[in-house]
């Protein structure tokens, strides 16, 4: 059984549809990524997986349960990271992830936690003192104390600085690795290319492509673009498969210190989906 | 599955659950302690004020007997009314509520939690207002304490789920003014400084202060017994709010 299953999914705010029949397969096990700009539909799909919105149309099942009316014990297997938690409480790092973690029949200590997200030297700090970045590695914590099932994450390196996010893309790759299910909503493609086994990217509230990283919309099957410079003058050619013309261009006597053969990247695809037809 | 990160779901048992966010309301009230000592600043002043000297007409020649059960039961609503649908408001605009909502904690389970930490706060309150009344002259009778308090249970979930309410419906602003307004109409003519306004038994109905304050009167000043009209009133006010709340309540 898939740990998400969802068919044609729809969702409107006050007569705009923002979410317009969305598929999903989720098996378990498996690191999922939504990508898409904002206004994409990501947060509002998500926040309906977790329970915390009502759909207007679909069927969905998250660990065989339907979120609309699954109760604590369901919730208890799965781990949220929210988007925009922004509280200004007036605990402290180590008491916030204590007391989240007293909700959990088994969860892992609170310093071990604070420790995986980087946070150890403010774990004695109070929470509104926190920069955006440490609230979002809170956030992180707080969504993985219950050693969930299944772990949301929505956009969870928003204001992160680089070592941070790579830090955090361990500890994704961590979780993966002991079977925990992931479903990640990013706009950062680097992200999505990096962490997920499969990705969907979603604009205007609808699937416009579905895939792995490296076959995405067709990444795969197309023209590699070849250049070289023939007697100091660039020339540029399309071929399905570089292999021929390579050989045919070692036999002369090209300047090949210049040759690039490029395939679209994950980027230029990503690009061309969610532009339509602009 | 082994190793520090094999998925362990499941679900803390309720009581844990229930006293880890009851201890957490608690602790969160201590650090803004200021602002509840600052909330008792009001109890406190109409104690001494219409308790010593005559700046209002009470019924009865006994002012102390009138007036403190009436700062009581303003404590009471001040806090488990007052300060909870503020600080509710704020909790759902900074995403406290969502966060809690991400976990396993029920909507009844922090409805609970809140209404009980408010009452945890309240006892220590009316414990310092009570001991204040005392050291100027109050001479409470301790027969009818066990009806005293169980009416303030009541009184308290009454209000703590109208706070809960509003905070839910209403934006913080919103709720920050509704709850200071409500307040503020309460203290003049819920029958605190001066006599409520004689309605009868519906006046109980309508104002549920006055019925607590009186219900205070009676066991704690009088030593007799709370009219069946104000228990009733105050279960009423109790079950149809706090269910209201129940329904009604928004993590976000």
């Amino acid at each position: 059984m898939n740990a998400i299953d969802v068919r044609g999914l729809r969702k409107s705010y006050r007569g705009t549809e923002v979410v317009r029949g969305i598929d999903l397969e989720v098996a378990r096990g498996e690191v999922f990524a939504l990508l898409g700009p904002n206004g994409a539909g990501k947060t509002t799909t998500t926040e309906i997986l977790e329970g915390h919105r009502r759909r207007d149309g679909g069927d969905a099942s998250v660990l065989g349960a339907d979120p609309a009316t699954a109760g604590p014990q369901w919730r208890a297997r799965i781990g949220i990271v929210l988007q925009d938690a922004d509280d200004a409480a007036d605990l402290t790092v180590a008491e916030m992830v204590r007391h989240i973690a007293g909700f959990y029949p088994d969860p892992r200590p609170a310093a071990e936690v604070i420790e995986l997200v980087g946070l150890t030297a403010k774990s004695k700090s109070r929470i509104r003192s926190l920069s955006g970045g440490q609230r979002r590695r809170l956030d992180v914590a707080l969504g993985i104390v219950g050693r969930p099932e299944l772990l949301f994450l929505d956009e969870p390196t928003t204001g992160f600085d680089p070592q941070a996010r790579r830090q955090f893309w361990d500890l994704i790759r961590e979780l993966a690795a002991e079977g925990t299910t992931i479903l990640l909503t990013t706009h950062y493609l680097e992200e999505a290319a990096v962490l997920a086994d499969r990705l969907a990217v979603l604009a205007d509230g609808r699937i416009v492509a579905e895939g792995t990283p490296a076959t995405l919309g067709g990444r795969a099957a197309e023209a590699a673009k070849v250049s070289w410079r023939d007697n100091g003058v660039l020339r540029t050619e399309q071929v399905d498969d570089p292999t021929e013309l390579l050989r045919k261009l070692v036999a002369t006597d090209a300047d090949l210190r210049s040759l690039t053969v490029t395939r679209p990247t994950l980027e230029d695809i990503y690009l061309e989906l969610i532009g339509g037809d602009k | 599955m082994s190793g520090t990160f094999a998925p362990a779901p499941g679900r803390a048992p309720m009581r844990t659950v229930l006293s880890s966010q009851i201890r957490m309301e608690l602790v969160l009230t201590a650090r803004r302690g200021e602002a509840v000592v600052l909330a008792m600043g009001v109890p406190l002043l109409v104690l001494l004020g219409a308790g010593l000297t005559k700046v209002t007409n009470v019924p009865g020649d006994d002012r102390l007997a009138f007036v403190v059960p009436g700062v009581l039961a303003l404590t009471v609503m001040s806090t488990a009314f007052t300060g909870q649908a503020i600080t509710t408001g704020y909790e759902r605009s900074y995403g406290v509520l969502k966060r809690l909502g991400a976990s396993p904690l029920s909507r009844s389970g922090l409805l609970f939690a809140k209404t009980a930490a408010v009452l945890g706060l309240i006892v220590l309150q009316l414990l310092a207002l009570a001991l204040v009344g005392v050291a100027v002259g109050w001479r409470p009778h301790f027969g009818q304490i066990l009806p005293a308090l169980g009416i303030t249970v009541l009184a308290t979930a009454a209000y703590s789920g109208l706070a809960l309410l509003l905070a839910s419906v209403l934006r913080p602003e919103t709720t920050t003014a509704a709850a200071t307004l409500i307040y503020v109409l309460m203290l003049a003519a819920g029958g605190i400084m001066f006599a409520a306004p004689d309605l009868g038994t519906f006046g109980w109905f309508v104002l549920p202060l006055a019925a607590h304050a009186e219900a205070l009167r009676d066991t704690l000043s009088h030593d007799t017994s709370i009219p069946l009209s104000i228990w009733l009133s105050l279960a009423l006010w109790a079950v149809v709010f706090v269910t209201a709340a129940a329904r009604r309540f928004k993590w976000e």
